[in-house]
């Protein structure tokens, strides 16, 4: 029997505004414990907290960009639970009246394109963060009452790989949102994924686990496709799959259950009565759907439009909105678009992969004015291309000019005829055999000289002109 | 409305409340009662009234996404029993 996974993904996105969801206070990341708290978000007696507005917009915007339906209706409710980290005991969340619901998110997949549908939109705050010491758990509440919306997914996602291809996709366009920072690292991006297997072709769902702690969309990917042999295992040996939490150890590429002692959840959800409600007239709506920015999919067709690069170019370009920044920054000063798309996606990348530069560094370490001038030395045959690629690695790392390294490390190509030709002399004499090859007509012995002569100018020749120069001299 | 003692235990762990045994007995008919009293909302006909999520008449207030000042790391920490390194401190839980 061949078994189908099933997977939903709920994602925590942490929201890129200044201050926490019903408190003014700050949320900015790395300061010393609980010196961002006050009554409100340390849940004393008898506060009121009042909805931050670009809570509200911003979370709009993620919930449009992701196809939903934006509620005219909205409010907010309590879900109770005991844990240290939750000052009130509470956390504000929404139940019954999400912000929205009913999107969904296009995603490539091997054979084309495939729908996750959105379940729901929904805005809650943050709880605080535990550290376990040996024999305590210590609490800071910086974090308590940060903004977050939540993103579920319908289960439509029938493998690790298209997890993957999900998160990466909707962290692209909260990107272009301009309305998180998407850092897992620093946790405002948050995924936790329950997955299940069927025996395919069936329609009920089977027993799900829910996997947490995932720290890397690599993580995720890891985490599920682990989950898939556990449970496909579990099956084949007649067992059954538990429904519980489970946590992916990175260290070990497992996951463990957490078994807990506490009982099932009664989260005892009821309207916060601290917060009124919230109508959202349609002109509000449809004025933030105007107000989008040009999204991912959007960009990449305008980028085959406009620049006629091709569908995997402009599918690479456009899914970092800074890259395909820079890319059309770099387009407006330099008129060979597919060139510059072909030094990004090669060198510069690579560059930057290896270095691990964020592409948000790419305009400091690289001005586009720079990258410009070396194309242009390039055209006017100053340096090879060749040269160049040995030339751009330098100017990244020090922030150089072109035209400066290739004086420093005596670059410049070479034109003079005259020195071009006594180098091929030396050549022809040392390979007599290949020279009597090149005359009966073999194209690729020519190609062995070419490549001799530009060795022994270390790449500095013209490469054309060697061509050319070879050719005369032996009248072929 | 009759409630049993068991709802009665599930509420209290739930709140994180011990009970002896004799107040079970006691709450329960207790609360029994204060239900039963409640209970007489629903001879109310509600056919024609709209759900309501708030008892006070206001809707859309907001605040500007603007910072206002926090607490002292130490007026935050005043009322804990035990604290470490500016962390609330509490029984290990993991
Ligand atoms: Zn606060």
């Amino acid at each position: 029997m061949q078994y189908e996974t099933v997977i939903g993904l709920e994602v925590h996105v942490q929201l890129d505004i200044n201050t926490k969801a019903f408190c003014g206070c700050s949320i900015e990341f790395g300061k010393p414990a609980n010196t961002q708290v006050c009554p409100i978000c340390l849940g004393l007696p008898g506060v009121l907290p009042v909805l931050n507005e670009k809570f509200l917009q911003y979370a709009m915007r993620a919930a449009l960009a992701l196809n939903c339906t934006v509620a005219n209706f909205l409010k907010f409710d309590r879900k109770h639970y005991y844990y240290p980290d939750l000052p009130k005991n509470y956390q504000i969340s929404q139940y019954d009246k999400p912000l929205a619901a009913n999107g969904h998110l296009q995603i490539k997949i091997e054979t084309g394109q495939k729908k996750i549908r959105i379940l729901r939109v929904h805005m809650e705050e943050d709880a605080g963060k535990l550290i376990h010491t040996k024999d305590a758990s210590l609490v800071d509440l910086n974090r308590t009452g940060t903004p977050l919306i939540e993103i579920v997914s319908q289960p439509d996602i029938s493998s690790a790989a298209e997890a993957y291809t999900y998160l990466t996709r909707l962290k692209s366009i909260l990107e272009y949102l301009e309305i998180s920072d998407c850092d897992m690292e620093k946790g405002s991006l948050r995924c936790d994924a329950n997955i299940s297997l069927r025996p395919q072709g069936h329609t009920t769902l089977g027993t799900k686990a829910e996997v947490k702690n995932m720290n890397s969309f690599k993580g995720v990917r890891d985490a599920l496709n682990y989950e898939i042999i556990r449970q496909e295992k579990t099956l084949r040996e007649g067992g059954t799959i538990i429904q519980e939490t489970r946590l992916w150890n990175e260290e070990k590429q497992k996951t463990f259950s957490m078994r807990s002692k506490e009982e099932a959840h009664d989260y005892r959800y009821i309207p916060d009565p601290d917060l009124v409600p919230f109508v959202i007239e349609k002109e509000a709506i449809e004025k933030a759907r105007r107000e989008l920015p040009e999204l991912p999919q959007a960009k990449k067709e305008r980028l085959i439009k406009d620049y006629s690069l091709s569908d995997y170019d402009a599918g690479i370009l456009s899914a970092d909105k800074q890259l395909a920044i820079y890319f059309e920054d770099a387009a407006q000063n330099y008129k060979q678009p597919k060139i510059i798309c072909n030094w990004l996606m090669s060198d510069i990348m690579s560059y930057l992969n290896t270095n691990n530069i964020p592409i948000k560094k790419l305009k400091e370490v690289l001005p586009i004015d720079k990258l410009v001038a070396m194309l242009k030395l390039i055209d006017n045959n100053t340096i090879s291309g060749k040269i160049a690629k040995q030339v751009l690695p330098e100017m990244l790392k020090t922030g150089k000019d072109t035209s400066v390294i290739i004086k420093e490390k005596n670059l410049s190509q070479i034109t003079d005829a005259g020195v071009i030709e006594s180098v091929i002399n030396e050549v022809i004499n040392e390979n007599e055999k290949v020279v009597e090859e090149v005359k009966s007509g073999k194209d690729k012995a020519l190609m062995f000289l070419v490549g001799q002569v530009m060795k022994k100018t270390r790449g500095k020749a013209n490469p054309r002109m060697v061509n050319s120069l070879i050719k005369k001299k032996l009248e072929v | 409305m009759a409630i049993n003692k068991d709802t009665i235990k599930y509420v209290a762990k739930l709140s994180r409340i011990e009970l002896e045994e004799s107040t079970l007995e006691d709450f329960t008919s207790q609360i029994g009662r204060i239900l039963t009293y409640i209970e007489k909302l629903n001879q109310l006909d509600t056919e024609n009234t709209v759900p309501t999520s708030h008892a006070v008449e206001l809707k859309n207030v907001f605040r500007k996404d603007e910072n206002t000042p926090s607490l002292e790391n130490q007026a935050a920490l005043s009322n804990a029993p035990e604290q470490e390194n500016g962390h609330f401190k509490v029984p290990k839980i993991i």
